[in-house]
């Protein structure tokens, strides 16, 4: 009973957690789907424990505790995986600008001088 | 310099910390190349390689932090596709590329899209070992197939760039350690643009600290590997157009 109640605790510390970055603008809301989804399961699975052992029987897997850490490791391989490419594409970006800096400092130089020669 | 759009050559020389060698590589090619532009990339020195350069005549371009020799690069040729020029070389500021070689470079883009100084020819004293010499002929195979031609030095960054070039490489210039030789090499020979070597001289620093290099020599191998593996991999070449104004 008190793996219940920690599972519930924790799972609704998340969710507060959660809502409250995206309350305050710290969170964007694609990323905050997707932990919002996260800790929703895991209060919906802490809440009716019979449902996870319901699935893990469903689809023959012995240890529900295997079928849920199976399940977690999954979907944080692939959250990484995304962050990863987001993080690609934003160093790619910023060079971008970085480069588009250089240019224009070097043009309003010219123009500069143009206006004012001196 | 020149302040009318050019025509011409653009002499490009990326510079990361270089005051002490950039001024003097300037002068240089000033002599040598009287009528080309010389513009120096600054790429987020912390001393002051940009004054530097400007007092010794050159524009500057300063990118606001370091980006690495390819973003660098990129920013060269965006500079010369939007100013109009013809021709770029690349040559680098810590003196180990001899400027008096730039006009065979340029000659050469007569016949090729991409000329490549190499290191390796008869008259050579340049020499590679161990894992970095694996790795370069590893390159240098691999390109030259491509190509359908002989390419033996492949990371030299001693090259010259004619106008279809300098188009593709302003939007698709590689950014990554060591995809900046390599990987623009694949880009242009992807593209359909023609290659040539004409040989050079460098002239190193540093010489020999056999202890140190062979780490570096093995990473130095994995590290061309991979780049030219994503290379071979990559789909899409240009990953960020610039937009058409």
């Amino acid at each position: 009973m008190t793996a219940t109640v920690l599972a519930i605790v924790t799972s609704v510390i998340t969710l507060i957690f959660i809502i409250d970055l995206l309350r305050r603008g710290v969170l964007k809301e694609k990323y905050a789907v997707l932990w919002l989804g996260v800790a929703g399961t895991a209060l919906i699975l802490a809440v009716f424990p019979g449902l996870l052992n319901w699935i893990t029987s469903t689809i023959g897997v012995e240890v529900p505790a295997n079928l849920l850490f199976f399940v977690t490791i999954v979907v944080l391989v692939l959250v990484s995986v995304q962050l990863s490419y987001e993080l690609s594409r934003h160093e790619a970006q910023i060079r971008r600008l970085a480069e588009e800096v250089a240019l224009q400092e070097e043009e309003i130089r010219r123009i500069r001088r143009a206006l004012d020669p001196e | 310099m020149l302040d009318t759009p050019g025509t011409g050559a653009l002499i490009a020389i990326p510079a990361w910390n270089e005051s002490g060698s950039v001024g003097s590589v300037i002068a240089k090619v000033m002599t040598v190349v009287p009528d080309a532009a010389i513009v120096v990339i600054n790429d987020g020195s912390t001393d002051n390689t940009e004054a530097v350069a400007r007092a010794a005549g050159a524009t500057t371009l300063s990118l606001p932090f370091n980006v690495g020799v390819g973003g660098a690069m990129r920013t060269a040729f965006l500079y010369a596709r939007r100013e109009g020029f013809t021709s770029l070389v690349q040559v680098d500021a810590d003196a180990q590329h001899d400027p008096e070689e730039i006009p065979n470079l340029l000659g050469a883009l007569d016949t090729a899209d991409v000329v490549v100084g190499t290191r390796f020819h008869q008259d050579s004293t340049y020499r590679v070992r161990g894992p970095r010499r694996w790795a370069m002929s590893l390159l240098s195979w691999s390109l030259s197939k491509m190509a359908g031609k002989e390419i033996s030095d492949t990371t030299s960054g001693f090259r010259a760039a004619g106008p279809r070039a300098i188009d593709l490489f302003a939007d698709a210039y590689p950014a990554e350690y060591l995809g900046d030789t390599v990987g623009s090499l694949t880009i242009a020979i992807r593209e359909g643009l023609s290659i040539s070597e004409v040989p050079v001289t460098m002239h190193y620093r540093r010489i020999g600290r056999p202890s140190k290099s062979a780490l570096w020599s093995t990473l130095y191998l994995g590290r061309a590997s991979l780049a030219l593996l994503v290379q071979l991999l990559k789909r899409n070449r240009h990953s960020l157009r610039e937009p058409v104004s």
